[in-house]
């Protein structure tokens, strides 16, 4: 369905830049769930902005790559030129819903906005109104909340409007960037629910970044892993957590706080992600690896492929035999 | 001899009238609060989304108005304190607001942003000191020194919420009231986030108000939890016997409904755990009973009150 290959988004002059994601490459089925997960910073946001051409002019900038949508580019076409070849189909669940909804409009016309550009880009009518999505996405008061604006809303309300806006493109592919943060775990389920039927019985495919590896579990069919830049190990969801290959992948997992025991602190990775740019040779993790050794630091990197499409941007994959 | 609570907080109710489409309606966003915050205690507050809980943050920083009850801090209550007292206040108690994009402002560089409370109140003895505490406050929460020259949008998610976090605590308040503060850090990132505050509260005392969806990191990090539902607590408890043990009904599906970590417990499509409740119109006796299992007769007409059933378990429940 959504086919990423070779993305790189820099910061700089065209002769002159740094890269803050490298060469990136990925692949969503139809139906199916890709979790994205990394670091705070390593370009997940910056990767799905590009995909939906959204990358504002003046700063960083698509250097190289493609994302094609059911063979289409969507990256260097322009947003006409993609409807004209009825590929609209691609809609976005923004990280931080304050700042991209509008605030000077009421909810409802910001969801009824969606369906008209649908209908519109489709020539279809809908037959769901604002209420409807709204409904779905388990705001009370749902014939009354249309008329709210943005700031009279809780932040998980909030975010549950950007899902309903999203939903109502009745989008091919979904880029859900965080969406559940501010939402308590029943309501979150129930939306995590609603996605999963969405792509079981229409065929969504979704793109989902979260740092909640609970969520991951439960509701990804594949993972992929992004360490500063780079996608660092890509596989199905119960490889990553039960044979991580990647050392970051696996340093991740070793963080995840055992709920049955409080400890006085927490694990961490040691030491700090490395600066776009400061790493050029070889793998940008080999400074925090505990199992580093001196040709990691030397470029270039292959990814060691290993079973069931289970790939790793490491020369010394975990649990390979060596 | 009692120790008297750093932060008391009674009978707090705040409401919020909108126009709905020509209608102006009300909504009971907080309905008579009470709990209390000693020194170096944190307090985690979870409950559904919508039921109320940054609102008792904001009215704790007199953000929201509240139209009943008192905040006493220090001894001195809040709602009545004007002028410098006023101003000192703000230094205090801080709140890590949650949407971090839109508390920052857009034109200042995050180094001027950290460091504006402290410069409006005289807090940087020099220029190299203000720059020394501006690149410390950055490196706390694991963010490299150039960060202070960029503005916001030169930043992701997770690093945004991490400045405002670092903007919080740089006046070494008492208080800090954290909405959500850790939800956009990925786990390692997050720990180094939660080990910092721990440090905080052994070294300064530092006490909290952590409002968090991610029963996890409350665990981590509460000595005691609140869980709220429409605008009212209904349970407090230690963190390990809310865990362990929760009692409201509400307080255990939530519990319950936490995903583990575990590929082999997959989300299923059509789950369905009843009507969401309206914030226009509470029923009459609990707002829970509409979804409740333990639901009798009684449950309609009365509202249940927090009652004590163990040494600091507080239940609001008339069937357990
Ligand atoms: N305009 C910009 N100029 C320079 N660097 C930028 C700019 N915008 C983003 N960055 C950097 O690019 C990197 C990737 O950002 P991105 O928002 O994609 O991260 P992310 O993976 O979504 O992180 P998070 O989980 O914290 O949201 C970050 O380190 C960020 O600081
Ligand atoms: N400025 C406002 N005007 C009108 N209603 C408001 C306003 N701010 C909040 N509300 C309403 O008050 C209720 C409580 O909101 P609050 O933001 O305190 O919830 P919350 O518990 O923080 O939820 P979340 O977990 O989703 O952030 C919600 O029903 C919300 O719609
Ligand atoms: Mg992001
Ligand atoms: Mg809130």
């Amino acid at each position: 369905m959504l086919r990423v290959s070779d993305l790189s988004i820099s910061i700089g002059s065209p002769d002159n830049y740094i890269d803050i994601v490298s060469s990136v490459s990925f692949e969503i089925g139809r139906g199916e769930i890709l979790g994205l997960v990394g670091e705070s910073g390593c370009g997940k946001s910056m990767t799905s902005l590009a995909v939906m051409g959204l990358l504002a002019k003046g700063g960083p900038w698509v250097r190289t790559g493609r994302a094609e949508l059911s063979g289409f580019d969507v990256i260097h076409a322009e947003p006409y030129e993609r409807v004209e070849a009825g590929h609209g189909g691609i809609a976005m669940i923004f990280q931080e819903p304050m700042s991209s909804l509008n605030p000077v409009m009421t909810i409802g016309e910001q969801i009824e906005e969606a369906i008209n550009v649908h209908q519109r880009v489709t020539g279809s009518r809908q037959n769901l109104t604002a209420r409807d999505y709204l409904e779905m996405v388990r705001i009370a008061d749902a014939a009354m909340q249309i008329n709210a604006y943005p700031h009279q809303l809780s932040g998980g309300m909030r975010q549950r409007v950007m899902i309903a806006i999203a939903l109502a493109c009745q989008p091919q592919v979904l880029i859900a960037d965080e969406p559940t943060t501010a939402l308590d775990v029943t309501v979150q389920a129930q939306i995590l629910s609603l996605l999963r039927e969405l792509c079981d019985t229409l065929g969504l495919s979704i793109l989902f970044i979260t740092h909640d590896l609970g969520v991951v579990a439960q509701l990804v069919d594949r993972v992929a892993v992004m360490y500063a830049g780079r996608v660092v190990e890509t596989a199905a969801v119960d490889r990553v957590f039960d044979a991580a290959a990647h050392p970051y992948t696996a340093a991740l997992m070793s963080c995840l706080p055992d709920p049955a025991h409080r400890v006085r602190r927490l694990v961490t990775i040691p030491g700090q992600a490395a600066k776009p740019g400061q790493i050029t040779k070889g793998c940008a993790f080999a400074p925090r690896c505990a199992y580093a050794v001196d040709i990691c630091r030397e470029d270039p990197l292959p990814y060691a492929m290993l079973a069931d499409n289970h790939r790793a941007l490491c020369l010394f994959p975990r649990g390979v035999v060596r | 001899m009692i120790e008297q609570p750093l932060l008391d907080v009674r009978g707090l109710s705040t409401d919020y009238t909108a126009k709905r489409g020509g209608k102006t309606v009300r909504v009971q966003a907080v309905k008579d609060v009470s709990f209390t915050l000693a020194k170096r205690e944190v307090l985690g507050i979870v409950g559904e989304s919508g039921c109320g809980k940054t609102s008792v943050g904001r009215s704790i920083i007199r953000l929201a108005k509240p139209h009943r009850g008192e905040v006493i801090f220090s001894g001195k209550d809040i709602f009545t304190t004007g002028g410098d007292a006023l101003k000192q206040l703000r230094l205090k108690i801080r709140m890590v607001f949650q949407d971090p994009f839109a508390s920052l402002n857009p034109r200042r560089s995050i180094g001027d942003s950290i460091a504006e409370t402290g410069d409006i109140h005289g807090l940087f003895a020099s220029k190299a000191e203000r720059h020394r505490q501006v690149q410390q406050a950055l490196s706390n929460v694991g963010l490299d020194g150039s960060f202070a020259a960029r503005y916001p949008h030169e930043l992701s998610g997770g690093q945004r919420q991490r400045v405002g976090i670092a903007r919080a605590i740089l006046p070494a308040p008492d208080v800090v009231i954290a909405d959500e503060a850790v939800s956009a850090l990925d786990v390692s990132v997050q720990a180094q986030v939660l080990n910092l505050l721990a440090d905080l509260r052994e070294s300064m005392g530092l006490s909290m108000i952590f409002i968090s969806h991610d029963l996890g990191v409350v665990g981590q990090i509460s000595d005691r939890v609140a869980v709220m539902y429409m605008g009212r607590i209904v349970e407090t408890a230690p963190t390990a016997s809310i865990i362990e043990q929760p009692i409201h009904p509400y307080t255990r599906t939530l519990m319950a409904a936490r995903p583990k970590p575990d590929p082999r417990i997959r989300i299923k499509a059509g789950i369905e755990i009843g009507e969401p409740p309206s914030q226009f119109e509470r029923p009459a006796g609990c707002p829970y009973a509409k979804r409740c299992p333990l639901v009798t007769t009684i449950c309609t007409t009365d509202d249940p009150a927090l009652r004590t059933i163990a040494p600091g378990r507080l239940v609001a429940c008339h069937n357990v």
